[in-house]
């Protein structure tokens, strides 16, 4: 064998892990039930007729198998996380703890509104910080993510113009945006026309101005960008929207860089949906759950999704039906209160912070990107010259003659430790690179990057191609072939022979 | 403050990096009229341990279901979470990892995520599932929308036997799609699906147990709907049934939409849930939502990538629709792991168990009556007067002692008399001796 190779495979601490269903035991199960007895079914004679085909598994291997997973990915508990616009910061365990609750976790949403008094004011309670942090009237708690939140506010201004008897066609969106408003305006029934940006990175007003007229509903801003900048023209673009008769909305998914310093209420925005795992510290748990809260403007409040949550006599309730006061409501959203759980992770982080530390937060996460900002300027191209927000902006210029791509860089890192930033996004830069640190990073995590940082364009621009375009090397992988997943699709796991079957197909 | 990582040191030796006066002088960008002069009305910062007291004093004032009997379902489900399934999803290498867009150091969840396409996909009876939607609600709504376009039909009949929080989300979703949902009315009758189709029926969708409880055979109303071109679209609201009962795949569903909170996730007073969606091979490039599939890295050894990423927000973004509840896919995946074969079927078994023996019970209590004749864990029965204000009595006693169908469909005066009551494993012979007595004297 040659060196570094293993009987196993294995390496060390990196362990080799087949699938669950290749570990069938049949007898092992990882759970003691009690005997249901003897009972008359009343299941009208549709058993079930054949296995499942699930494997059984005890309680160890299960454990193992788990915790051998777990040891293949990278995570913010392991080191820096600077994927732009994603917001990966610490995720604090008091807020896991608290979450856990019986008196939370343990509520069947359908107890009497009599039952769950505290959980009503809890949520009552964060929606009031959201509303002072974003000086904003109303909120609508009961989006289950960032994009369910745009669809959310989407609605409500569409419901708005129904309500106003306009019918507008258009939603603007600046061509910086995040990545999942086009889809969103389209399920609503609007085209989508982009804005484009101008040579600074920020909206083009004056073509933004000369395309508002009264068949558009809004304009979609994300604000600061996904350029990592904050529209400095902000008033003049609301102004502009107004003026037009179309509502101004912001994408808040960037918010974690003014919480504290800035009230999107102040800047002319009529809807903003927040994202409570990106600004607020709930967990990404690699690919949700999430929340997306939207705020609302006093003219938009009347159409927020049901439920809603109301003061009356006799404490806190749900109206969960489009009558009375919600009448114009937009209807659901989502089964039952919106993410709760995700409310008390949020509110812990909120008090814990404080009004101060949500604006300390800020200001870091601020400082932090302008820190790396100046770190790196030198080495790699810089889209727009700063000072940025909570996140910075490179393309690939300085890769140029190289033969050495965005991906190529990003996966280098991969072997020093580090998670690579967002890549290929915003789409408005050729090879994006857009790095967000964080309020969550030592000042000794930010030299460590910014050393390997520089230390990676040196060595890239020194002409060594290979090391780049063949990283990973270290990784519990080395890259994956995407074409063929995407060509040949396999997206579960067969029995041997149903597998064999399928290939001579 | 303990979760900032920079002293007031770091800070003024960073400005100084940065060529900045002040932390004002990186804000420079924000308009001066939209800086905040004062510091917001908040409470300033406080320490793990007030935090804690103030957030338990909130969640002391509600009834835990663990401290009372419960016999609550309608689309929630208390079941027992092994200690193993909160261990694993609270580790941090899960817990705080990101959507896997680097999957070499991902292979992790991507793996997990498999496995659970994988159990989802067998529960079901279908061929492939995706990795993952928001909840059972929203889940239905995108099998209507993804029906449509397999379809190139309109319409969708949805029967009043679905959820009414499914019901509502699909109308929501369909709000501005012009004409496309006929929404049969809730009731404890009989409905006619199949006269309902036409030749613009893009699907019809009904729930299995239904939101009343009863069991159906689908397989004729799979045939109607394929005779005349159009889908059916199964929503499952309680997936434990599926360790006993006949899976919608066997019965001819084209797509099944579910909720998977009650494997592996806790009643969280509604969320976050999980949302299952199961379809046909043929059907997978319109299946929305993330998926992982299999492939090899440049060493040919296996792994995992999110694939068919037209989906994806990275590409093609008016087409997006990614809409994902990873951990709680992990909380399920661990769950159904630690079940298996043995484990799952002899759940719902016990579960079914549990709900015979209550249905017995209350079958004997004068004025009640039993309106299921089939059931999982959960039926409806109808009370001589309005259901509401007997649960609102029954909870004063610390008995949650079912759904009042007025809540699920206000206004429906004829299920105004109607409690859905709900046995899992978790429900004890003297919970159910306590809603019998309660039953006894508030009837």
């Amino acid at each position: 064998m040659a060196e570094g190779e293993t009987i196993t495979g294995n390496r060390a601490l990196q362990i080799e892990e087949p699938l669950l269903f290749e570990m069938d035991a049949p007898g092992q199960c990882g759970v003691d039930l009690p005997d249901s007895g003897p009972f008359e079914d009343r299941l009208g004679g549709l058993e079930r007729r054949n296995p499942v085909g699930l494997p059984g598994l005890s309680e160890p291997r299960v454990i193992r198998h788990f915790t051998r997973l777990s040891q293949k990915n990278y995570a913010i508990d392991a080191g820096i996380f600077p994927l732009g616009s994603c917001t990966m910061k610490h995720n604090p365990r008091l807020n896991e703890r608290l979450a856990r609750l019986p008196g939370f976790a343990q509520l069947h949403p359908m107890q009497p509104e009599s039952t769950v008094q505290g959980a009503l004011a809890l949520i009552d309670t964060l929606a009031d910080w959201l509303r002072t942090l974003t000086g904003m009237p109303a909120v609508a708690m009961s989006p289950a993510a960032g994009a369910h939140g745009e669809l959310c506010g989407t609605m409500v201004i569409r419901a708005a113009l129904d309500a106003r008897g306009e019918k507008r066609s258009t939603v603007l969106v600046p061509d910086s945006a995040h990545g999942t408003n086009p889809a969103t305006a389209a399920m609503c029934g609007y085209a989508v026309e982009p804005i484009p940006s101008n040579a600074r990175g920020r909206v083009d007003l004056a073509l933004l101005k000369e395309r508002l007229d009264d068949d558009v509903a809004a304009f979609m801003l994300t604000n600061p960008s996904t350029c990592g900048l904050f529209e400095d023209e902000i008033l003049e673009q609301a102004e502009a929207v107004h003026a037009a008769g179309a509502y101004f909305y912001c994408d808040g998914a960037n918010f974690n860089a003014i919480a504290g310093r800035v009230r999107p209420g102040d800047l002319g925005i009529d809807c903003m949906h927040l994202n409570l795992h990106k600004t607020f510290s709930t967990p990404h748990g690699g690919g949700g759950p999430g929340s997306g809260p939207v705020m609302l403007s006093e003219a938009l409040a009347p159409f927020a999704p049901l439920p809603w949550l109301v003061h009356g006599a006799e404490g806190l309730r749900l109206v969960e039906r489009a009558e009375g006061e919600a009448a114009r409501a937009i209807g659901r959203l989502k089964s039952f209160h919106g993410q709760f759980g995700m409310f008390v992770r949020a509110l812990a982080y909120m008090m814990s912070h404080g009004g101060d530390g949500i604006r300390q937060a800020s200001e870091d996460a601020v400082l932090s990107a302008n820190y790396v900002l100046a770190g790196l300027e030198d080495v790699m191209s810089l889209s727009y010259p700063g000072p940025c927000m909570h996140e910075m902006l490179f393309d690939d210029r300085f890769l140029k003659g190289t033969g050495i791509a965005t991906l190529d860089f990003a996966k280098a890192m991969i072997d020093e430790g580090l998670h690579p930033m967002t890549v290929y996004f915003p789409l408005v830069v050729h090879g994006a690179m857009l790095i967000e640190p964080t309020e969550s990073e030592s000042r000794q995590s930010l030299d460590v990057f910014i050393r390997v940082m520089r230390a990676l364009a040196e060595r890239a621009k020194g002409g060594d191609t290979a090391w780049f375009t063949g990283a990973p090397r270290l990784a519990p992988r080395r890259r994956l072939d995407e074409t063929t997943a995407a060509r040949q699709p396999v997206l579960r796991w067969l029995p041997e022979e149903a597998s064999a079957e399928k290939a001579a197909e | 403050m303990r979760y900032l990582g920079l002293t007031d040191a770091d800070r003024r030796a960073m400005l100084a990096a940065c060529g900045a006066a002040d932390i004002d002088a990186l804000y420079r960008d924000v308009p001066k009229s939209a800086v905040l002069a004062d510091p917001l009305d908040l409470p300033l910062h406080a320490g793990e341990m007030e935090v804690e007291r103030a957030l338990a004093a909130l969640a002391a004032c509600n009834l835990s279901a663990a401290d009372a009997p419960c016999f609550l379902g309608a689309g929630a489900y208390r079941h027992h979470v092994p200690a193993a399934v909160d261990y694993i999803i609270q580790r941090g290498e899960f817990l705080t990892a990101y959507t896997p867009y680097q999957p070499e150091i991902a292979q992790g969840t991507l793996q997990y995520l498999f496995e659970f396409q994988t159990q989802v996909a067998l529960i079901c009876g279908m061929e492939i599932a995706s990795a993952s939607h928001y909840d059972g609600a929203t889940a239905c709504a995108e099998a209507a929308l993804m029906a449509r376009r397999i379809a190139k039909r309109s319409r969708v009949v949805v029967s009043g036997g679905v959820h009414p929080h499914y019901r509502g989300v699909t109308e929501t979703y369909f709000r501005w799609l012009g004409d496309g949902l006929d929404l049969l009315p809730p009731s404890l009758g009989d409905e006619d699906l199949a006269a309902c189709i036409d030749g613009d029926t893009a699907a019809v969708m009904v729930q299995n147990p239904d939101v009343f409880g009863r069991l159906r055979d689908l397989a004729p109303l799979a045939e109607a709907c394929h005779e005349a071109g159009a889908l059916l679209i199964v929503a499952v609201a309680e997936p434990v049934s599926l360790g006993l009962v006949r899976p919608p795949g066997e019965m001819g569903a084209d797509i099944v939409a579910a909720e998977g909170q009650p494997v592996g996730n806790g009643l969280n007073f509604g969320g976050p849930y999980l949302g299952l969606m199961a379809t046909r091979q043929r059907f997978v490039r319109q299946l929305p939502g993330r998926i992982a599939g299999q492939t090899i890295d440049a060493d040919g050894r296996r792994g995992w990538v999110l694939t068919l990423s037209a989906r994806e927000q990275h590409i093609r973004r008016e087409k997006a629709a990614s809409t994902n509840s990873g951990l709680c896919a992990l909380a399920f995946c661990v769950h159904m792991a630690l079940l298996g074969e043995e484990g799952f079927r002899a759940l719902a078994r016990l579960n079914h168990a549990r709900a015979v023996a209550l249905a017995d019970a209350l079958a004997a209590v004068d004025g009640v009556t039993v309106e299921n004749d089939t059931f999982f864990n959960e039926f409806t029965i109808r009370l001589p007067g309005p259901a509401a204000p007997v649960a609102d009595a029954m909870a004063e006693r610390g008995i949650l002692g079912g759904v009042p169908a007025s809540r699920l469909f206000p206004g429906v005066e004829d299920l105004a008399d109607c409690l859905v009551v709900c046995a899992t494993e978790t429900v004890s012979d003297d919970d159910i001796a306590a809603l019998t007595a309660a039953l006894k004297e508030f009837v």
